[in-house]
């Protein structure tokens, strides 16, 4: 009954969750890791993987992840996205349920399983949606959704703005213990808007949104976490305020998390340049400062997880005029040698990046992935964390290019990936292009 | 030992009653049960007087169970339907108060669709007022009957357990069985979604859960509270199918309760939605309609009780 043995040897095995870090091998049978340590013998009929010291971590659980199957499968679909995430090291992904039709009908759910079964490349999981075709006012069958397979619920790249509503949403929720993630913009605040009010915004002519809307929802929405109890997270995390807001709800004992995306600690939002679509994201760039806070946040802990915020667009959708160009950046490609610039910049231990991207998502979401253990799934991640290249979003295999970064020099590389001990990525050293 | 007596002009709640008058109420409702057996079911108890149904929201079963109960006792029985439109807060209800009033009735049933309302009401006329449910607030003779149908089988309340199970949070009938159960000495629990709960409603005295296979566990009883679909879609709960899944009763979560556990429900049921069809009619473990009996005969005893004091009350003087 013994699956196929792989012998990983001469890593330098990451697992944030134990906190090992160190020269070692690591032998999987199937699709299971069996054995970790020194030395570990294959007993002849394993394939041996020789890792030459690179850095052997849990593969990446990405909790934030725009798909566009169903409905837009021209700009991404479940396998596009699937490629795209195995070249980024990415082993588990969850899909926003901003689909057409929405994910908010367990027909969805599991639509979306069957396809990352047939496609079998990184592991999906989807959010469903919170209320009713994301529409913001009546609950979805959280209950049903969340027994065949949601592992949250989020009304995507919208708040859930209407305070009674959300009150429902998180005391519903909390009977079947399920996550709600909020878009945490308090939207009456946002809806003209397309950057960070300010100088630059000003400068531009370009309608701006105060950063205060993302606190005064967290503020609300703590509030209401009180009252009911449930867990809530709060995605893609872009000011002070709203950092400091969470690190007082958590020294409270609220069940309160956070996630941010790479842009908000990598750029700010002089990035939007003169007017660069590409660079357009909701929550839009912020000022340094709150990009340091940002940094800050991860560095202590009051931010739990990165995700990508994956969002991949079309030309059509991007080459338009500032405020009509959708919002949002493909980020699954780039999320790794991304957060590592926090590494290399010497803000976060390298196993502490990774614990962000691991165990914390895993964790949030209540998924039995993230880490290096005995018994625990083949998920792996071979990455070279020095190696330095270019980011050139033209050889993304995303169906959508839309991002800042073409040109960007950066350090850390994906060597290869593994999802329950099947290589669905492995980068070709001899020159050509990778596989 | 003194004579029991029923210290109270009005019953506007279970709140207040005490175990000796619940008793009282019940002893003479098993009368009355077996009056309304036999062919011949009058009395002449409440002949001359006139009881007027008062009910500012639709109601079939209640209001005919009070109509019943009050010709039965031989009362003049006026049923007066109050367009909701037609009625605001306040003012026009004391002037509706102060309308009937002048008209001396003797007992007045009120049902209003305001919590508070009915007692607002009792405080401006000079007849007997018997709340039928005010608003999410009490519906007392609903909790004395559901009492009498659970004495007349189990043979007591006192250390039962029942589970109330639904919408807790609009519910009046919820809250007089939690007064009434409470004050007889059972247990009782509150299973519903949260956003169904009240806030603090353990501070009634109910034990709290939130998922039927711990709330049924080992219960005596089970009553399903109605769930109000026409402002419920969506908002409170997403949708009836998946209410049903999770709160409605079928044999599979009859099971988790005790073996000789009994099924009420008030009335009318979304078959389906809080309850399946099949569990509803089983005759040996639903009472609903036994509820509905009840009903009649604990509205009589409630008029008698009532009606004792009528006589010094309505000989005053005559107004000019």
């Amino acid at each position: 009954m013994s699956g196929r043995r792989q012998l990983f040897r001469g890593a330098r095995l990451i697992d944030p969750e134990s906190g090992r870090d160190g020269p070692g091998d690591l032998l999987v049978e199937g699709d299971r890791i069996v054995a970790l340590g020194a030395n570990l013998a294959g007993n002849g009929d394993a394939e041996i993987i020789d890792c030459g010291g690179l850095c052997l971590a849990p593969g990446l659980v990405d909790m934030r992840v725009q798909l566009r199957e169903p409905g837009a499968e021209h700009m991404e679909s479940v396998e596009s996205g699937g490629h795209a995430a195995a070249a980024g090291g990415v082993t588990t992904m969850v899909a926003l349920p901003n689909t057409e039709p929405p994910v908010d009908d367990v027909s969805v759910v599991e639509f979306l399983a069957r396809r990352a079964r047939e496609v079998k490349l990184a592991k999906i999981h989807s959010y469903a949606a919170a209320t009713k075709g994301l529409n913001g006012r009546e609950l979805t069958e959280i209950g049903l959704l969340a027994a065949n397979g949601a592992v949250g619920f989020t009304d995507g790249v919208k708040a859930i703005a209407d305070a009674l509503v959300m009150r429902r949403v998180l005391a519903y929720a909390r009977s079947f213990d399920q996550l709600i993630i909020q878009h945490p913009e308090e939207p009456s605040l946002g809806h003209a808007g397309e950057v960070t009010e300010g100088e630059i915004a000003t400068r531009l002519g370009l309608a701006g949104i105060t950063p205060m809307a993302e606190v005064i929802m967290i503020e609300r929405d703590l509030r209401l976490v009180e009252i009911t109890g449930a867990r809530y997270h709060a995605a893609h995390v872009s000011t002070a305020e709203a950092v400091a807001a969470i690190r007082r709800a958590k020294a409270a004992g609220l069940p309160v998390t956070c996630d941010t995306a790479p842009p908000y600690f990598v750029l700010n939002e002089t990035a939007i340049g003169d007017y660069r679509t590409f660079a357009k994201l909701s929550p839009p760039l912020r000022s340094e400062a709150d990009r340091g806070a940002v940094v800050a946040g991860l560095a202590d802990g009051t931010i739990d997880a990165i995700a990508s915020d994956h969002a991949p667009w079309d030309q059509d959708s991007k080459r338009l005029p500032f405020s009509s160009a959708s919002c949002g950046i493909v980020g699954l490609e780039t999320l790794l040698p991304l957060a590592l610039e926090l590494y290399h910049g010497g803000h976060l231990a390298l196993i502490d990046v990774l614990r962000r991207m691991t165990i914390n998502p895993a964790r949030i979401l209540g998924l039995a992935v993230g880490r290096l253990a005995s018994g625990a799934p083949a998920d792996l991640l071979l990455f070279d964390p020095d190696r330095a290249w270019h980011i050139r979003p033209d050889e993304f295999r995303s169906k959508s290019k839309n991002a800042p970064f073409d040109g960007r020099p950066t350090r850390g590389q994906v060597m290869r990936t593994i999802v329950d001990g099947r290589t669905i990525f492995a980068r070709d050293l001899s020159g050509g292009a990778p596989r | 030992m003194q004579p029991y007596a029923f210290r109270h002009r009005h019953l506007l709640g279970i709140e207040g009653l005490t175990s000796d008058d619940v008793d009282h109420v019940l002893d003479l409702a098993d009368g009355y049960v077996e009056l309304s057996r036999q062919p011949e079911k009058k009395r002449a108890l409440l002949r001359g007087r006139t009881l007027i149904n008062c009910f500012f929201e639709n109601s079939t079963r209640t209001r005919t169970s009070f109509e019943v109960a009050g010709k039965r006792l031989g009362a003049d029985v006026i049923n007066m339907a109050v367009a909701v439109s037609a009625m605001r807060k306040g003012e026009t209800l004391i002037d509706t108060a102060m309308t009937l009033n002048a008209m001396r009735p003797d007992v007045l049933v009120v049902r209003h669709p305001e919590s508070g309302a009915v007692q607002l009401l009792s405080e401006k006329v000079d007849c007997a007022v018997i709340n039928a449910g005010d608003g999410s607030h009490e519906h007392p003779t609903q909790a004395l009957l559901d009492a009498l149908t659970i004495r007349r089988r189990k043979g007591r309340l006192g250390g039962l357990t029942v589970a109330i199970c639904g919408d807790i949070l609009h519910s009046r009938v919820a809250r007089s069985n939690i007064a009434l159960l409470n004050v007889m000495g059972a247990r009782v629990r509150v299973v519903a979604p949260r956003t169904l709960l009240p806030a603090e409603i353990e501070r009634l005295g109910v034990e709290v859960f939130h998922d039927m296979t711990a709330g049924l566990k080992d219960v005596d009883i089970i009553m399903m509270l109605r769930l109000q679909l026409e402002r419920m879609h969506g908002s409170f709960v997403p949708s009836t199918r998946e209410y049903f899944h999770f709160f409605g009763l079928d044999y599979e979560k009859l099971k988790l309760a005790k073996p000789d556990a009994l099924i009420m429900h008030p009335g009318p049921m979304n078959r389906g939605v809080e309850i399946g069809s099949e569990v509803a009619d089983d005759i040996d473990r639903s009472l609903i309609r036994h509820q509905v009996e009840m009903g009649v005969a604990v509205r009589m005893a409630c008029l008698e009780i009532l009606g004792r004091d009528l006589g010094s009350d309505s000989n005053g003087p005559a107004i000019e």
